[in-house]
């Protein structure tokens, strides 16, 4: 079946870290274009599932996966893809914000250099562009030079936003993007994340789940390394077909 | 009502002698470190009554024991210098090389089993290293150079080299381990490669670490000594030929402790004059190492 609007077909995909099955048997397919959340609580693999879609977990040295990950009929896993230009098309930030330890125009620029981009005016141009989209430049516009560790944990976050943007990726990974930072910094974000969907598909992973509930399209519940359901965000959070995701969702555990 | 006084009394005394047995212990060092400068600054102070300073400093001969004595302590300065630097090639690049491939390559199984190894270099004793530059390292490079003499600075420098870049790469590869892995995480996810990873976030991130590692190194290949005496040579000589004999500071204050050279005399108040230029080396690439990790650290890329 051929679907312009799926990027990521994920077909029967099982992980392991050494013997332990952390992803057992998860088929999904995600929606250009389009926010989606994947719920569940602590070490029910949907971290690793999010590092599956840009090869994170290559670095992991007893990971192994099974199944396949199209990604636009590419596979990901095949040995002729290449996972540095996966990762540079499927970007990523991470759970706590991690600003290289570089001056705030060069964090960004640090992403556009190591391709080989050492033309200042184009840098420029794009340090303002991607500033701009993660709605950090009206706030750091005059101080560029100043270390990237010196801003605020919530700015240090929309300056890791802005450094993934502006390798110009086709989708962006969150990995619990706000869970270390507070509600203020949480909701700036959040409107990021749905500003970012007219340009990117976006996968979220989030403890929080009026937070999937409010920035989503679709959402996943996993549990246990099983993903239990994934639907329509409003459909989880109304009308869940599964016990376990109504008793997830009500706060019932987790 | 239950007294407490007798046993808090006890304890208190307890307490006390803790304190002051821990107080002498350390106060152990610091006058030992505080004799030891009083010692080397009397007799140096004494040797500069005969000798000038200017004399010291400018002469380009060291022979205080011939009869036409010169006290230019350059000679063995020089000597020292060369070696050092050449370990310093050695040491390194081969070094970082180590504590990259260590650090960012390996896996963490390979990394376990020779980092042990590589720190069981440094534990080898250095007359051995000074032998096996002595029999083996300079037979060997007088294969390619044939005018190499029997003593050099070369193949001591070498040798040194070898026997720091444990250090180097053991402090180094520390430096880069301490990294956050979430900065290299940042990279990767940017479409980074390892090895532009490696040198573009961890060793800048890792700098302070690994420049103190490198004027440590510098610091020990000054002060070295055994490896020196057996295989440069006991030739004071103003030049930065590494082909030829000389004489570092170490060596010569061995050559004259070993000697029977009397106390009180000006040639054995020499190695005093000696041992404070060696002090004053050391002191300040101390000095610079902490000033360095300060800066970095404050600027922290």
């Amino acid at each position: 079946m051929v679907d312009n609007d799926i990027v990521f077909q994920i077909s029967n995909i099982n992980a392991w870290y050494g013997e332990k099955h952390v992803l057992k048997d998860i088929s999904m397919r995600i929606k250009q274009r389009k926010v989606t959340a994947l719920i569940g609580p602590s070490g029910c693999g949907k971290s690793t599932f999010l590092r599956c879609l840009n090869r994170m977990n290559d670095f992991i040295h007893n990971f192994r996966l099974e199944g396949r990950i199209l990604y636009k009929a590419q596979d990901l896993y095949s040995p002729e893809t290449d996972p540095i230009e996966v990762r540079r098309t499927i970007g990523m930030v991470f759970q706590r914000p991690n600003p290289f330890p570089k001056s705030i125009y060069n964090n960004i620029a640090y992403g556009l250099q190591i391709f080989g981009i050492k033309d200042r005016a184009k840098l420029d141009a794009i340090v303002e562009d991607s500033l701009r989209k993660a709605a950090l430049w009206d706030e750091v516009k005059d101080n560029l030079g100043q270390n990237g560790l010196a801003l605020s944990g919530g700015q240090q976050q929309r300056l890791c936003i802005a450094r993934a943007i502006a390798v110009n990726p086709e989708v962006i990974l969150f990995d619990e993007p706000c869970s270390a930072l507070d509600p203020v910094a949480t909701a700036k974000i959040e409107d990021l994340i749905m500003e970012l969907k007219n340009e990117y598909t976006v996968v979220i992973v989030t403890h929080n789940m009026q937070q999937a509930a409010r920035v989503s399209d679709y959402t996943g519940f996993f549990m246990l390394g099983d993903l239990v359901e994934f639907d329509d965000t409003k459909k989880i959070f109304t009308t869940p077909a599964n016990k376990l995701t109504e008793d997830y969702i009500t706060g019932r555990f987790g | 009502m239950k007294s407490f006084l007798d046993r808090r009394s006890r304890q208190r005394i307890f307490e006390r002698g803790i304190h002051a047995a821990l107080l002498l212990c350390a106060s152990l060092s610091i006058f030992t470190t505080i004799g030891i400068i009083l010692a080397l600054f009397f007799e140096t102070f004494d040797f500069f009554k005969e000798v000038s300073i200017i004399e010291f400093l400018t002469d380009t001969q060291w022979t205080p024991l011939f009869v036409d004595k010169h006290f230019g302590i350059l000679s063995l300065v020089a000597g020292t210098f060369i070696v050092s630097l050449i370990a310093m090639c050695v040491a390194i690049p081969l070094g970082i090389l180590c504590a990259i491939y260590l650090s960012e390559y390996s896996s963490p199984r390979f990394r376990e089993v020779v980092k042990p190894i590589l720190e069981v270099l440094a534990g080898i004793p250095t007359v051995v290293y000074g032998y096996f530059a002595l029999l083996f390292v300079t037979p060997l490079l007088k294969s390619f150079i044939p005018g190499l003499s029997g003593f050099n600075a070369l193949s001591p420098g070498i040798v040194m080299g070898i026997m720091i870049l444990p250090m180097v790469s053991s402090m180094s590869e520390d430096a880069m381990h301490a990294v956050p892995s979430s900065l290299r995480e940042g990279a990767y996810a940017l479409g980074a490669t390892r090895f532009q990873v490696a040198t573009k976030v961890v060793v800048p991130a890792a700098l302070s670490g690994i420049m103190s590692s490198f004027v440590l190194a510098v610091s020990r290949a000054v002060g070295e000594t055994m490896i020196v005496t057996i295989a440069a040579g006991q030739q004071p000589r103003f030049s930065l030929n590494p082909l030829v004999p000389i004489e570092t500071i170490t060596a010569y204050i061995v050559q004259v402790s070993l000697g029977d050279t009397p106390a009180g005399t000006i040639e054995h108040k020499t190695i005093f004059a000696a041992g404070m230029t060696l002090f004053i080396f050391t002191l300040a690439l101390n000095l610079i190492s902490n000033w360095l990790k300060e800066r970095f650290r404050e600027e922290y890329r």
